[in-house]
């Protein structure tokens, strides 16, 4: 609880507005809370951690989510490596990450402990399963003694609480055999969770039971136990001194919201794309993490005139996709850096034909397999060059969970407009993370209804628009507009197979220079700070949130420092160069070795500087700070 | 019905040949079989009146693949194997129209062999017309997976070392609803199998042994020659014997263990009645004889020529259609704007309201 404000021991709490059963107990109010739960990848840590934040949505809290698992389903037990965690940071202010570092964790074990303690908060709150905290599990973490009883902890608020033991006790008259009790113990760090941020107990009491719908014994138990560690923060005396902690709503803008991960976002922007384009959605994907679940959420969308084809392989998806396409739907495909690779070529057939095509990248860490669930930003170059010949891809990257669904309709958008393939960027931080998505209004995202020509008069294949230069969609089975195409290079105007040296010439350049066009698809820059200054921070794709934050904070120092965020990375905006100019240095912070930093340099000739991090985590905002710090005076 | 040249006075216009050939030049070496396949293709379409705008060829990459550029019809292609999965995504987008596809056994069975087991399998309504000529065309010269062992290549100076496969087998293994054979030389019967295939629902598969004359000349002459083809090939007629050879005197029969041996058709000693051959039969289910049958080489065996399988069974994006049929049946149509079912879809899950 990093940035309390007013924390107070309140024991008579005036605010009538609060449910009248905790006016009796003491409680102190913060205006943010970082919570970490962490377990064994098979103790629904994940589940524990969607629960809360369901809840928190609901209770009116501005949040941000992250999610952190290993590649393995189930991962060696009981060691750091199969450690599952689900961070979140909910505020009564707009916040924009799950924030730097928990101000309370929840170890379900020691491999928990021993993989996350040294992220948590000096001071915060540690609450412990003593139960699992025995010798072979102490050695499979890798603890020669139980850090509980030596100075490990010694630093933070320990809640030691034995709650192996105590969810067994719960459901010692329920018939369930011991291993099955034993995976409800998540369900008593939940309540225990509610309990301490105050979450009404009810809807999560309609929550289990909807979630176990078909296994009425589980859900009982599991809310037998979700009820015990409710309970047990009531009763026991060491939370009784402290109390619960309130955190009060956001001032959120006037809304209807809904609590959105990445992915999902991405997916209903896909279908509200489609729809206000008029046409049909044909969603071609490949299993692969962390993408899959953009699929998962499409599949059932059926009676939205959205298709999905789970292909063969990642090219035959990229294919199916240009074949919709080709078709008259809106064809699109997505995956993660390996699958992208291996869509090269047809992205390519696709920029050729010059038909529309959406192509998500949730990128992950690599190269190769790498991290699979983990975030990087290092396909912006496989993104912008990685295909044979002159093949110029619009990019675009979405910068939030909430923002994905906004970038996928953007994408579609151009795609149709431009009949280009567009690239939309999001990773895995935004895909698996979560925020309050606010809904849309009806009516509020103008419709761009896609225009198919079906005039037979004088058609040439190639011919284009003389502002956006595409040239005209035809829908197979159209009259008298039988044509061919195809990834030969093709006369300029008839689209017939040419190897003409200077229509070749001319035909890359058009195809680069409609590209360039989408600049008119571009929003002015919208600078975060003052046009001018000391340090521009140039950002991109998810580190949006933690620049946003750690620009506020130095300038809140005194420091002149300022922001702009990329939407488009292609085209880029020309004014970038005349914006970066105005700063006396440029820093460019990008979870890569420095990707962007090179094309600014090479498109602009500024000296712009790299900030990079691997490490298949999101920047936290005290690093942004301190690079902030290092460039930068204070100014009274 | 033709929206081509619909006669202004209400009478069918009738499509010849010609109306089906682009304004592309062919640009295939002289005297390859691909001509006669386009001539025949053109002819069928002719026949049939098929309506040249909804049809659509897609293809590959390959000497075969430039198929499209010279039908004037719908077409596109693609790259090099991927035309099976091209074809399935516009079927899926679009199960109006009529999608044939043409690959090569380069194309089709080698770099898009993933492709190809997976479009039979799921049975997408295409026609697939996969020209083998036992190499690579386009690129001068290589083996490829249909090459026999030890075939001398630029890439194999020593000899090819690997096993070719046969891709009607291939088919048949992957589950392919309809499996055919033809020649590029037999007009009469290419164009019969051709119309088979254009009537059939599902995955039409047609392999049509094609004689490269510049990289690979005459590799089927020794099954397709005239003078000798009739004792070479055994040309299958549904529910009609197995019957081959110039003075249909000799037939197919199976033995107990499956195996297929040749005998002589007689009342004789050491002859086999006629009635006591195996008729042919497209529609078994298991696709035994089938299976065995698409493997015989001459000289062992005559080569099978005709439709080897031809079986009906759901159709891939027909049962796509369905599911969508089923999954609308209660959920909120579009209204007037498109929105409102889009409006619930938004609102799904857990949503609060801020003032
Ligand atoms: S290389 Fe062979 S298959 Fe290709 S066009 Fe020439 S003759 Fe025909």
């Amino acid at each position: 609880m990093e940035t309390q404000v007013g924390e107070s021991q309140v024991s008579q709490a005036s605010d009538a507005q609060n449910q009248s059963a905790r006016t009796e107990r003491p409680f102190r109010e913060v205006e943010s809370v970082v919570i970490r739960f962490c377990g064994d990848s098979g103790d629904g840590m994940q589940l524990t951690g969607t629960e809360f934040t369901r809840a928190t949505a609901l209770a009116g809290n501005d949040l941000s989510t992250m999610p952190d698992f290993p590649a393995e389903i189930r991962a060696p037990a009981g060691t750091p490596a199969g450690v599952s965690g689900y961070q979140l940071q909910f505020s009564s202010r707009e916040i924009g990450t799950p924030g730097d570092q928990p101000d309370v964790l929840v170890a379900m074990n020691p491999a928990a402990l021993k993989a996350n303690l040294a992220d948590l908060l000096a001071g915060g709150s540690l609450i412990v399963n003593t139960g699992a905290f025995t010798k072979p599990n102490l050695t499979k973490a890798g603890y020669d003694a139980n850090p509980l009883e030596d100075d490990t902890v010694a630093a933070y608020k320990v809640y030691k609480i034995d709650i192996t033991r105590l969810t067994k006790l719960a459901l010692a008259s329920s018939g369930l055999d011991n291993k099955t009790a034993d995976r409800c113990k998540n369900f008593f760090a939940l309540g225990l969770a509610f309990w301490m941020f105050e979450r009404p107990v009810e809807s999560e009491l309609d929550a289990i039971r909807a979630k176990f719908g078909k296994k009425p014994i589980l859900a009982e138990a599991n809310i037998t136990v979700f009820k015990a560690g409710y309970h047990y923060g009531e009763t026991a005396e060491v939370f009784a001194e402290t109390g619960s902690v309130r955190v009060r709503k956001a001032p959120l803008p006037t809304g209807r919201y809904r609590n959105i991960m990445g992915n999902a976002a991405t997916a209903l922007g896909l279908v509200t794309a489609a729809r206000l384009a008029k046409l049909d959605l044909v969603y071609a994907g490949y299993p692969i993490t962390p993408a899959s679940s953009i699929l998962h959420e499409l599949a059932g969308l059926r009676a939205h005139g959205v298709t999905t084809f789970q292909a063969e392989d990642e090219i035959a998806a990229a294919c199916a996709a240009v074949g919709a396409s080709f078709g008259g739907a809106l064809g699109v495909t997505g995956s993660s850096g390996p699958g992208i690779a291996l869509k090269g070529e047809t992205i390519g057939l696709a920029v050729s034909l010059e038909l529309p095509l959406v192509i998500v990248n949730v990128q992950r860490g690599g190269p190769s397999t790498g991290l699979p669930t983990k975030t990087e930003q290092a396909d912006l170059m496989q993104a912008l060059y990685g295909r044979n010949g002159e093949c110029p891809v619009p990019v675009i990257a979405a910068c939030t969970p909430a923002d994905c669904f906004y970038a996928a309709i953007e994408a579609a958008r151009v795609a149709i407009k431009y009949m280009t393939p567009v690239m939309l960027l999001t990773d895995g931080y935004l895909a698996n993370g979560s925020e309050p998505w606010q809904l849309p209004r009806p009516g509020e995202i103008a419709p761009f209804p896609a225009v198919f020509r079906d005039d037979p008069e004088d058609y040439k294949v190639y011919r284009r628009d003389e502002t956006t230069l595409a040239r005209a969609w035809v829908r197979p089975g159209t009259p008298g507009l039988a044509h061919r195409i195809g990834g030969i290079e093709k006369d300029a105007l008839t689209g017939n197979v040419s190897y003409d040296p200077d229509n070749h010439d001319w035909m890359c350049r058009i195809r680069a220079a409609k590209v360039e066009r989408v600049q008119n698809e571009v929003p002015a820059l919208k600078v975060n700070g003052p046009d001018e200054g000391e340090l521009l921070l140039v950002g991109w794709g998810s580190t949006y949130g933690a620049i946003n934050a750690a620009v506020a904070q130095a300038r809140a120092e005194g420091r002149r420092v300022s922001s702009v965020h990329l939407r488009w990375l292609n085209p880029l905006d020309g004014k970038l160069g005349e914006l970066m100019r105005r700063f006396t240095r440029v820093l460019v912070p990008e979870m890569n070795l420095g990707q962007l930093v090179q094309i600014l340099r090479a498109r602009f000739l500024v000296d712009a500087e790299p900030l990079t991090k691997v490490m298949g985590q999101p920047f936290k905002i005290a690093e942004l700070c301190r690079a902030i710090e290092k460039r930068t005076t204070v100014r009274n | 019905m033709n929206s081509r040249i619909s006669g202004q006075d209400g009478r069918l216009p009738v499509l010849t040949k010609k109306d089906y050939q682009s304004d592309e030049d062919v640009r295939w070496c002289p005297g390859c079989g691909d001509y006669a396949i386009l001539a025949q293709v053109q002819k069928v379409f002719a026949e049939l009146q098929l309506d040249p705008d909804k049809t659509v060829f897609v293809s590959g990459i390959g000497c075969s693949s430039r198929f499209p550029y010279y039908m004037n019809t719908y077409g596109l292609h693609g790259i090099h194997g991927r035309a099976p999965a091209i074809a399935t995504g516009l079927k899926i987008a679009r199960p109006d129209l009529d999608v044939w596809m043409v690959t090569g056994d380069g194309d089709g069975l080698s770099i898009g062999g993933n492709h190809f087991i997976h479009l039979l399998r799921r049975n997408v309504g295409l026609k697939v017309l996969l020209f083998n000529n036992r190499i690579y065309g386009l690129t001068k010269g290589q083996y490829s997976p249909t090459s026999e062992v030890g075939k001398k290549s630029p890439s194999t100076p020593f000899g090819s070392p690997d096993e070719p496969f046969n891709p009607l087998a291939v088919a048949i293994g992957a589950g392919a609803s309809f499996v055919a054979r033809t020649v590029d030389t037999d007009v009469g019967h290419l164009q019969g199998v051709l119309k088979r295939a254009a009537a059939h629902q599902g995955t039409a598969l047609v392999e049509i042994l094609q004689n490269c004359n510049v990289f690979n000349d005459l590799t089927f002459e020794a099954i397709t020659g005239r003078e000798h083809r009739a004792d070479r090939q055994l040309l299958l007629e549904p529910g009609q014997p197995l019957v081959f050879g110039k003075n249909r005197d000799r037939g197919i029969r199976f033995r107990n263990d499956g195996a297929p041996e040749i005998v002589k058709i007689g009342d004789g000693a050491d002859e086999v009645p006629l009635s006591a051959l195996p008729v042919h039969d497209e529609a078994d289910a298991a696709a035994r004889h089938a299976f065995t049958m698409a493997q015989f080489d001459y000289p062992e065996l005559p080569v099978a020529m005709g439709v080897l399988r031809a079986v009906e069974r759901p159709v891939f994006e027909t049962v796509l259609r369905a599911q969508e049929v089923t999954a609308r049946k209660g959920a909120p149509k579009p209204n007037g704007d498109g929105q409102r079912d889009l409006e619930a879809l938004w609102n799904q899950g857990d949503v609060w309201d801020a003032d």
